[in-house]
């Protein structure tokens, strides 16, 4: 599953980035890389771009950026 | 550099307390020994010393009480866009200390965080204060390591500790300060906790006092080290007086864009020589509150 996917308030930890070079770097510096929980915050009314909580800080990522990001659903809900 | 790289929106919990924004000059006054606030007013100075950190780590604030300037604060990230130059006076060393915008990377910046990496790479600060959020330490050491790749002249500013101990977070800083090499120094800004300890960790590493060792998060194969080296000494005798050649040499190495551009139309050389001359000219302007 990936990232686009996860529903409001859904919770996952990030298994995998597709993305390469300078675009992977960036979200490796936002906090995002493997073994990170994420948390989808707030969802723009089409769904994208959609905010996520990413370790303490809240991050706007267009739908094909979170396309290319893998996760794990976890069960946890809420903060 | 490209604009369609995500940002982070805002501090998470968000909670904006009543007094954001009010800058430290108007905060309560506290004694510190030996302190003697330069604002504007920094001349030639001994050190120079650059304030870096994530967005929204209390940069400005750190600023602010050591200068007496103000600087404007704010609770969201991108409060500072260029940056500010004060000073200040302390054991007879005269210091000009400069606030930079936040960053959250040396290496994939926004266009906001461009002037700041700027700085850090090529302005040559006699001293590097990183100032990290103690809420969100785990995100922040990500700079931290990044900047003890290019120096290891650096103090780690433990900020916002008051904070973390509402949300009940106590950090061992002699052991972090262990693992990261340097010196770590915790504490409130806003309350002006913790500034005179700052000061003398810095002043320790401006004099060479302390004897730091960054830690090295990069241990490079023996081929790609020669090919590094042997980079760096072209790039150093292009452009002569470059900090920071081996760092360019990496990025030069993992085929970065916007490092080949700087080299290939010299510009690598225009950053090395503005700073160079600013060092020089020691103007005393910037400082104010927009
Ligand atoms: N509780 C608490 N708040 C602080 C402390 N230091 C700074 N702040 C607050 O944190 C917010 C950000 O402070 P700034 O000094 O503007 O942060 P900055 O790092 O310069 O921000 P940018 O320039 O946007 O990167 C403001 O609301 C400050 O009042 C502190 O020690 N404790
Ligand atoms: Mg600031």
């Amino acid at each position: 599953m990936t990232l686009d996917e996860l529903p409001l308030d859904g919770q996952a930890t990030v298994t995998s980035l597709d993305s390469s070079g300078v675009e992977r770097r960036r979200l490796m510096d936002l906090g995002l890389l493997p073994g990170i929980v994420v948390r989808a915050e707030m969802k723009s009314p089409l769904g994208d771009p959609t905010a996520y909580l990413v370790r303490g800080s809240v991050i706007v990522l267009r739908r094909s950026q979170a396309q290319g990001i893998h996760i794990e659903r976890s069960a946890g809900r809420g903060r | 550099m490209s604009a369609d790289l995500p940002m982070p929106i805002s501090r998470a919990a968000g909670a904006v307390d009543a007094s954001a924004g009010r800058a430290c000059g108007s905060c309560a006054v506290f004694n510190v020994a030996n302190l003697e606030k330069l604002g504007v007013h920094t001349g030639d100075s001994d050190f120079v010393i650059a304030l870096a950190g994530n967005p929204n780590t209390g940069k400005s604030t750190v600023f602010n009480a050591l200068t007496g300037l103000r600087q404007h604060v704010g609770n969201w990230p991108g409060t500072t866009v260029v940056r500010a130059e004060g000073g200040y006076r302390h054991q007879g060393d005269a210091y000009k200390v400069i606030d930079l915008p936040g960053t959250y990377s040396l290496l994939s910046t926004s266009s906001d965080e461009h002037a700041a990496c700027d700085f850090l790479l090529f302005g040559d600060p006699d001293v590097t204060v990183v100032v990290v959020d103690a809420t969100r330490l785990e995100r922040n050491l990500n700079l931290v390591l990044q900047i003890l790749q290019i120096t290891d002249r650096v103090v780690v500013a433990l900020n916002l500790m008051d904070e973390a101990g509402r949300h009940g977070i106590t950090i061992d800083t002699r052991h972090l300060s262990r693992e990261l090499g340097v010196p770590v120094t915790p504490m409130s800004a806003r309350r002006g906790d913790g500034v005179p300890d700052l000061l003398e960790a810095v002043a320790q590493v401006a004099h060479g006092r302390t004897a730091t060792k960054a830690r090295s998060t990069q241990k490079l194969g023996p081929a790609v080290e020669r090919a590094v080296q042997t980079l760096a000494g072209q790039l150093t005798s292009e452009f002569p007086g470059l900090a920071n050649s081996r760092w360019v040499a990496l990025r030069l190495l993992e085929g970065d864009e916007n490092t080949e551009r700087a080299v290939r139309d010299g510009s690598l050389g225009d950053v090395e020589r503005q700073h160079t001359a600013r060092q020089r000219a020691f103007a005393t302007q910037g400082g104010s509150a927009p």
